[in-house]
């Protein structure tokens, strides 16, 4: 079954509908006065969990707890991580972080480092379509397997750097300590609810290299507790580079290529898609769309202001040097951290497989459209009068569930019981003649 | 078998809903199964014939039909015309005005990015009372 990391905590639900019509790719419904979400559509963006004004979207990540289930734990900061505290350099949020019960801390940034690394060699050898699209935001990937099927071909086949750190990490503990690959657990401090379904989903691999997902709010209070006790110890190992991953652009920056655009929001980077779809963009080598504002800073998990956090971020960056991170990873073959596992085209939004079945409903769609009043208002639950017909057409909502339509059929109703109410049966009283 | 059919109007030189026509035809192609380089392929055309009406023409009408094996889609406009055909089918050639080009539209690539992406394309008509172009696109 797949997985989803957002998902509704019923008791909180008011059924307020303003979750809906946010949704990106319409996978929310309301049905008995509780936000429903469609498993097949939803890519996990997050955008119901930041407009829900009662918190009802919960992202669902792994609990600390499960670390005890392994001898030797690694925690995998996610740059974003540097990017929430105050007064606080990348050593000591490590160096906290590891005291929080972990036997080693690998940055995910030294492994964007790596990615990066690789991203500048494999284009000039490797004939990729353009633009060239980051595979590093999976929400991203999602919605283009959904709606911008064609532009598959086009996304780079990199492992995110979050992978490429779990194995990297994996396979240096398994050397040192000597234990069994499944006697290690490797956790994901993580600021994306995207993330999180992608390592039980995974995308363009096997399967994951993380045991686990934490909520970077989860480690965040941790962090501070421990912040008091721990005199600095581990020094990090990133570059400017890898850390800049955080912000949107950052990954642009670290492929050096001359012409590079990168666009956050989601739907920002859908209107981009289009563009790009329709062969306007050809002249960009790079595009990197990040489905939250700002990157992943601004990720559903993370506490900071997005904003705060990404000043944070170039202040961090500027003590920071430019390669000197990724001088050991130089020999190594990148075809360890390739994708393997060809992206499939979603089918989601196809109303029938058979094209003249589907052309019948659109029809239908169509006609059940024009007999609704077009305010897209999302009483009915669905989020507009389209998506309403649609549902009417798939099965999945009645007509009457627009309450102008039942408002309409309750006036026809009650002229009727008006009408009939002033007839009176002959035998009370009638001066109807009686013929023969 | 009944097609489905799509009609909009687009307003001359109306750079804030540019490109919707298109954009609203590529979603229900995408509805209704039609494979993915299709859907690239008929998008780029009707969006580029959509822009021509924006930017050249005095206003016009795009119509879609959508078959079990073909799409038709139809340009018509009233005018002025496209006075020379040979011209305007060269890449690169433009006729649209400075300031549109200065938006960063009329690159001289409409039309011959519509041959390149249909199957067949025929200009009915193309004189001051207006232009009329159909193209299919088969699979
Ligand atoms: S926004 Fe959605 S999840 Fe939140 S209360 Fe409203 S309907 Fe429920
Ligand atoms: S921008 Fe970052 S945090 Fe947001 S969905 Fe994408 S990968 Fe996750």
């Amino acid at each position: 079954m797949y997985f989803h990391s957002v998902t509704l905590d019923r008791d909180r639900c008011k059924g307020c509908t303003n979750c809906i019509k946010r949704c990106p790719t319409e996978a929310i419904r309301v049905r008995d006065g509780k936000a429903k979400i469609i498993k097949e559509k939803c890519i996990d963006c997050g955008e119901c969990v930041r407009v829900c004004p009662y918190h009802a979207k919960v992202v669902v990540t792994d609990d600390i707890g499960m670390m005890e289930n392994y001898k030797y734990k690694i925690a995998l900061p996610a740059p974003s991580l540097y990017g929430q505290f105050k007064d606080m350099t990348i050593g000591d949020i490590l160096t906290s972080l590891q005291s929080c019960g972990f036997d080693e801390v690998f940055e995910v940034a030294y492994a964007a480092d790596i990615v990066s690394y690789i991203t500048r060699n494999i284009v000039k050898t490797k004939d990729y379509k353009r633009p060239i699209i980051s595979s590093a935001c999976p929400a991203i990937v999602r919605l283009i397997q959904q709606r911008f099927p064609s532009l598959m071909d086009n996304i780079l086949d990199i492992m995110p750097p979050v992978e490429v750190a779990g194995k990297i990490a994996r396979d240096e503990a398994k050397k040192k300590t000597g234990l069994k690959d499944e006697e290690i657990g490797v956790f994901f401090v993580s600021p994306c609810a995207a993330k999180v379904t992608s390592v039980k989903n995974p995308i363009g691999i096997e399967k994951s290299y993380i045991n686990g997902v934490f909520s970077m709010r989860d480690v965040y209070s941790m962090i501070l507790d421990k912040r008091k006790f721990v005199e600095k110890k581990i020094d990090h190992t990133s570059s400017m580079i890898g850390v800049g991953w955080a912000n949107a652009g950052g990954e642009s920056y670290g492929t050096s290529l001359e012409n590079c655009l990168f666009v956050d929001g989601i739907q920002n980077v859908i209107g981009v898609l289009e563009d790009i779809e329709l062969g306007k963009l050809d002249d960009i080598d790079f595009f990197e769309g990040l489905a939250c504002v700002g990157g992943c800073v601004g990720g559903p998990l993370t506490v900071a202001n997005n904003f705060v956090a990404r000043n944070r971020i170039m202040k961090l960056k500027e003590k920071l040097n430019k390669d000197e991170a990724t001088k050991k990873y130089i020999e190594v073959d990148f075809n360890e951290f390739m994708l393997n596992v060809k992206l499939k085209k979603s089918d989601v939004l196809n109303l029938d497989e058979d094209i003249d079945k589907a052309i019948d409903m659109m029809n239908s769609i169509d006609e059940i459209y024009k007999s609704l009043p077009g305010l897209d208002c999302g009483s009915c639950g669905s989020p507009g009068c389209r998506a309403l017909a649609e549902d009417i057409v798939k099965g999945f909502a009645s007509e009457y569930d627009c309450i102008f339509k039942l408002k309409d059929r309750i006036k026809i109703l009650a002229e009727e019981i008006n009408k009939l109410s002033i007839k009176i049966p002959p035998v009370i009283g009638s001066d109807k003649e009686v013929k023969p | 078998m009944k097609p489905y059919t799509m009609d909009f109007d687009v307003k001359a030189r109306d750079f804030s809903s540019a490109g919707e026509s298109s954009s609203k035809f590529r979603k229900t192609l995408l509805m209704l199964s039609i494979p993915s380089d299709i859907v690239r392929r008929a998008s780029i055309a009707a969006y580029e014939a959509e822009m021509n009406i924006v930017i050249h023409s005095y206003g016009g009408k795009m119509h879609f039909e959508i078959y079990s094996d073909k799409i038709v889609i139809i340009a018509e406009d009233t005018g002025p015309g496209i006075k020379d055909l040979e011209l305007a089918m060269k890449e690169g050639y433009s006729t649209a005005p400075k300031e549109v080009i200065e938006m960063g539209f009329g690159a001289g690539m409409g039309l011959p990015n519509m041959k390149r992406n249909a199957d067949t394309m025929e200009i009915v008509n193309h004189d001051e009372s207006g232009t009329k172009i159909v193209m299919t696109i088969n699979f």
